[in-house]
């Protein structure tokens, strides 16, 4: 401790909490001691519980036979595999919902958001009853719904069967609806696909080369170029050259009706477009209001300013409007992210083999093993959120703006 | 109310007045709904002038230039700016807001850019012009508001009244042919107001048609050739500073004097 | 030069705006159909709304209310509603399986939970607001029955804890600090050593018992209000402590409140609950066990006030620096500046963040339905299970979503309401 600048005092009891010097000091180790008996109470009482029980923490039932199968898997499984791979495929089929979710909450949620802008009153109204209807209604009543529509609502696939059909396929006769799932037609690599992948990879190396090009023309001679037109002809034509020249390599594999079911094709079960949809469409309405606000939120005076100065609006809105609001935008957007992947935690209401349905799921009642797998399955929930806080605080730090 | 006076002599000569009219406007009428905000305007500016606007608030005096550079429509009447007429014409439009510029109360400058880049932005994406020549252009401005050296800070790193001259250099990058001032003091520190009016009166002396709404009545006075006093959304009064200011005709003229200058 | 000077003799009175640039033409013009795009979306939108309409509505007015199942239904009325099952089982949605002929209870207990909320919601009244206090003991014993004295002796002790507290702060005028304390000791001398004989005596001079009903019983719309409201209630105060935890200088208190918001936050929902059903049993000591609403509710209490301790700690970082710096220098201590000064204005500033925290609270409820209690969404998953209305499911979707959407609406129109209240700047 510093030398006092006091003289000396005799030291007092009551200094203990009276005394700035003693005071936090005081309050952090009688914060200590409550803490530290709390905890050891409930880790006592846990012990004791499992010994009771013949239950103590054992790691090792995750390297035995799992015994049951999972109808949805990204990587090879069979019921012969362990409950540690269980796990795994539990893990990919969360985070395979949290990706396509995501990506179907930001289109949505873009759109929704720009059109809740618009000045035309009944699209405002319209979006206006779409945010408010999704955001007032639980999250797991919307995916029960989409699940009893797609299981209830869609013809069963022999419904599309014989010369008279009562239900047709859709898009072109390539993708199947059924209450069993959707089909969607799978594409097939020919001999010869390679160079299409190669051009449209190419394509996009190129996309950003000719946008290099285009700054710096503009820098040296001022001129501009329509950068959005040119980028999606160099993203298209290329690849389609090619692929006609190469005698048309990538095809599709439809799928096609065969006794009772669908053959062929991509099937997709209704357990996990339900998840899917409701989750994405859920949160688009979250995310629209983040854009509206986001958007709202920029001081009508900049959009004057940059009017005054001769700029056109879809030019205030891409250099003054959108890098401003992006900043306000992205973080709460990811945070929602966040949200996806652990409302698809919800997974087991349908039936989709998410890594609570697996791990915390089958594996756990069939085990007993309820401590471990439980905080096994917290601990991915936490690394999950805490990659994603970091990203945002990433975020943050690289697109402040710089103040005094 | 403070009078800012500017402690240089003004070189009266500079401050030339043309007889060719920049800014023409005839029985201009605007609403807000029902409300009606603009009665009847009649006003021609001829270049060179320098015009104070004056008058309560709700007046309609920032509406009235807000109505010159389309920052606001106006229902009935005409407004020719420098040969071209106001109309739903997007092209008209262009041309009046690159000749003219607009220099706000709240600065309003781009915080996400460098106070460079403020000032290129427009030079660069309107007139097309290459970044290099657009950057010495500003520089050349940045000096003439004297802050040559805050290029690459940003707006958030700047004093109110550096903002304020930032905006006015933005302005000027666009080489408008008239500039409209909203109040560009009233959001400004007492000791930040008069370098902003520096820049104001050194703009004058080079022969800037300027129409400005301010209560700074020092300026007015010093700088000014007509003072415009405007009320319920009318033009009330006009007349050069001394006569205004010694000598006001209309009773609400001289209310409003007394209540602004009495104290 | 000619002469500036004018000035002017008659005065312009206003006059109405010409008449395409006014009244029911200009709105439409500016808001339907101010341009080329404007005019397609506004057709297109009114062709979607018509269509979407068309079969909505004569679904949902051609309803049938009166058969007993679903056959019947589509018997009668084809494809219109099937509203009959709301009418045949409106019951169990909204009570669960809660004894019928005491559903005067919950019921009166709604009411009254209304009439608490009264003087808290609406400031006018708020000097009602310690009545409200008796509230959560007087719903305790209406919903779960049993004796009523139980509640009676603890309202006793907390009754003459406040007192013995008013009394210590006023009259022998001891620090605020100790009063507190010393009135908390009051409350536990009270509650532990004197309410059981004093329960005995009154009881056997006059029972006042209501039939019990089981947690188990407990379903439906009462099941989600319940936990609802409790753990709104609840985490409300938890969260200010959790965030004033989360900011203090003391770094160990910041460490175990920083650790314990951020695990919740990180963690789903439902894995907590289940935490609830099936582990919490272990971190007690061998034998006790609890009800298994009053664990599900323990853990709804935490998740909320973890998330509602963000969003106070959002609120308090808003404020200026200066707030702090003002009452320190005026001698606060650090509770009584928090109290008057921090606290208030944080609060208003978090008003809509806590309203959505709510709302999103309200909402979790139906993940309860998924560790086997029988919330709405649960009941309508039973019901659809059922021989006579199997294959039901727009009609029920409907109506409990309708419900769900009428309360979190409500919330947040309130919550807008709340703000225009206490408006006290002028920006």
């Amino acid at each position: 401790m510093a030398p006092s600048p006091y003289p000396s005092e005799k030291f007092r009891l009551g200094m203990l909490l009276g005394d700035t010097r003693y005071r936090s000091t005081t309050i952090q180790v009688f914060a200590f001691i409550v803490f530290v008996s709390v905890a050891f109470w409930l880790v006592d009482n846990t012990a004791k519980n499992l010994a009771a029980l013949g239950k103590e923490i054992d790691f090792s039932y995750l390297s035995s036979r799992a015994g049951y199968d999972i109808n949805q898997r990204l990587i090879h499984y069979t019921n012969d595999s362990t409950h540690a791979r269980a796990a795994l495929v539990g893990i990919l089929n969360t985070l395979l919902v949290a990706f396509f979710g995501c990506f179907i909450a930001t289109i949505l949620g873009l759109f929704i958001g720009i059109l809740r802008l618009s000045n035309n009153w009944i699209i405002a109204r319209l979006t206006s009853v779409y945010i408010e209807g999704f955001r007032n209604i639980p999250v797991l009543l919307w995916i029960v719904m989409f699940f009893a529509f797609l299981t209830e609502m869609t013809p069963a696939p022999k419904a599309f069967k014989g010369a008279d059909p009562t239900s047709t396929m859709v898009f072109f006769d390539s993708i199947a609806i059924t209450n069993r799932g959707t089909y969607f037609p799978m594409p097939i690599f020919g001999t010869g696909s390679i160079y299409v992948i190669l051009t449209f990879v190419l394509s996009l190396v190129g996309i950003v080369m000719f946008l290099v090009y285009a700054r710096n023309l503009q820098r040296q001679s001022g001129k501009i170029l329509p950068r959005f037109l040119i980028s999606f002809l160099i993203l298209c034509l290329p690849s389609v050259v090619v692929y006609f020249l190469s005698g048309t390599p990538v095809s599709l594999e439809y799928p096609y009706l065969k006794g009772f079911n669908f053959k062929d094709g991509v099937h997709v079960r209704n357990s996990f477009l339900a998840l899917t949809l409701a989750l994405g469409v859920y949160t688009s309405a979250y995310i629209a209001e983040l854009v509206r606000s986001g958007i709202q939120a920029i001081h009508k005076g900049q959009t004057e300013a940059a009017s005054a100065l001769g700029l056109r609006p879809n030019r205030v809105m891409n250099l003054i409007i959108l890098p401003q609001a992006i900043r306000v935008i992205v973080p709460p957007t990811i945070s929602q992210f966040l949200n996806i992947t652990k409302n698809s935690s919800l997974a087991i209401a349908v039936g989709y083999m998410d890594v609570r349905s697996t791990l915390g799921g089958i594996t756990l009642n069939q085990t007993g093993r309820e401590m471990e797998s439980m905080l096994l399955l917290m601990v991915f929930y936490l690394i999950v959120s805490l990659g994603i806080s970091s990203v945002i605080q990433g975020f943050n730090r690289a697109f402040e703006i710089k103040e005094r | 109310m403070t009078a800012a006076k500017a402690d240089k002599k003004i070189t009266a000569k500079k401050m030339v007045i043309t007889e060719e009219v920049a800014i023409h406007i005839s029985d201009m009428n605007k609403w807000f709904g029902n409300f009606h905000v603009l009665r009847d305007i009649n006003l021609e500016v001829r270049r060179g002038e320098r015009i104070v606007v004056c008058g309560p608030s709700g007046s309609g005096k920032s509406t009235l230039i807000r109505c010159i550079n389309r920052l606001e429509e106006h229902q009935k009447g005409k407004i020719v700016v420098d040969g071209t007429e106001l109309t739903t014409d997007l092209k008209n439009i262009d041309k009046i807001r690159s000749e003219v510029g607009m220099v706000f109360q709240h600065f309003n400058l781009f915080p996400h850019l460098t106070i460079l880049e403020n000032c290129t932005l427009a030079p660069i994406w309107v007139r097309k012009t290459p970044q290099k020549e657009a950057e010495a252009i500003a520089m050349e401005i940045l000096e003439q508001v004297k802050i040559p050296e805050q290029a690459l800070k940003y707006p958030g790193q700047l004093s109110g009244g550096q903002q304020q001259r930032v905006a006015i250099a933005r302005s000027l990058c666009m080489r408008p042919r008239i500039m409209l001032f909203d109040e560009p003091t009233s959001a400004l520190d007492p000791e930040m107001i008069k370098e902003v009016l520096d820049t104001m009166i050194e703009l004058a002396e080079d022969g800037m048609t300027m129409i400005c709404v301010t209560h700074e009545m020092g300026f007015a006075r010093q700088v000014a050739n007509r003072v415009i006093f405007m009320d319920e959304g009318q033009i009330v009064e006009q007349n050069e500073p001394e006569e205004f200011f010694n000598n006001p005709q209309s009773d609400r003229t001289k209310l409003f004097l007394s209540q602004i200058l009495g104290h | 030069m000619s002469n500036l000077s004018y000035v002017r003799i008659k005065e312009i009175p206003p006059s109405a705006p010409p008449v395409g640039q006014r009244g029911i033409i200009k709105w439409l013009r500016e808001n339907l159909f101010s341009s080329w795009l404007n005019s397609i979306l506004t057709i297109f939108a009114l062709y979607f709304l018509g269509h979407v309409l068309s079969g909505i509505l004569p679904w949902l007015f051609g309803g049938n209310w009166g058969a007993s199942s679903l056959r019947q239904c589509r018997d009668e009325t084809g494809s219109a509603a099937c509203f009959a099952v709301l009418a045949v089982r409106w019951k169990q949605l909204i009570f669960g399986f809660y004894p019928g002929a005491e559903y005067w209870r919950p019921i009166l207990t709604f009411l009254l939970m209304v009439l608490a909320l009264v003087p808290i919601l609406f400031t006018r009244f708020l000097r009602l607001a310690s009545l409200s206090a008796l509230f959560p003991g007087l719903a305790v014993w209406l919903l779960w029955g049993g004796s009523f004295w139980p509640v009676f002796c603890f309202y006793l002790g907390l009754f003459s804890s406040v007192y013995c507290f008013y009394m210590l702060i006023q009259k022998v005028k001891l620090p605020f600090q100790t009063g507190f304390l010393t009135s908390i000791g009051v409350f536990i001398v009270f509650t532990v050593f004197l309410s059981v004989p004093i329960q005995l005596v009154v009881e056997s001079l006059l029972p006042l018992t209501l039939p019990s009903v089981e947690s188990a019983q407990f379903g439906g719309f009462l099941l989600s209000v319940l936990l609802g409201v409790t753990s709104i209630a609840i985490c409300f105060p938890i969260g200010i402590l959790l965030a004033l935890g989360r900011q203090s200088n003391l770094p160990l208190v910041t460490m175990i409140c920083v650790g314990f918001i951020e695990f919740v936050r990180g963690v789903p929902l439902i894995t907590l609950l289940f935490v609830a059903s099936v582990l919490l049993n272990y971190f007690l000591p061998p034998g006790t066990s609890f009800d298994l609403i009053l664990r599900v509710l323990i853990m709804l209490t935490l998740f909320s006030a973890a998330y509602q301790a963000e969003v106070i700690r959002g609120g308090i970082a808003a404020l200026p620096v200066g707030q702090y710096e003002a009452a320190n220098s005026m001698g606060l201590t650090y509770w009584q500046s928090q109290r008057l000064i921090i606290m208030p204005q944080a609060l208003k500033i978090s008003i809509p963040g806590t309203t959505n925290n709510f709302i999103a609270i309200f909402k979790d409820t139906t993940l309860v339905s998924i560790i086997g209690l029988l919330d709405p969404v649960g009941m309508a998953s039973a019901i659809r299970a059922d021989q006579t209305w199997n294959g039901i499911y727009w009609e029920l979707f409907v109506a409990i979503g309708s419900l769900y959407f009428i309360f979190c609406f409500g919330m947040s129109r309130y919550s807008l309401y709340l703000e225009r209240q206490l408006q006290t700047d002028l920006n």
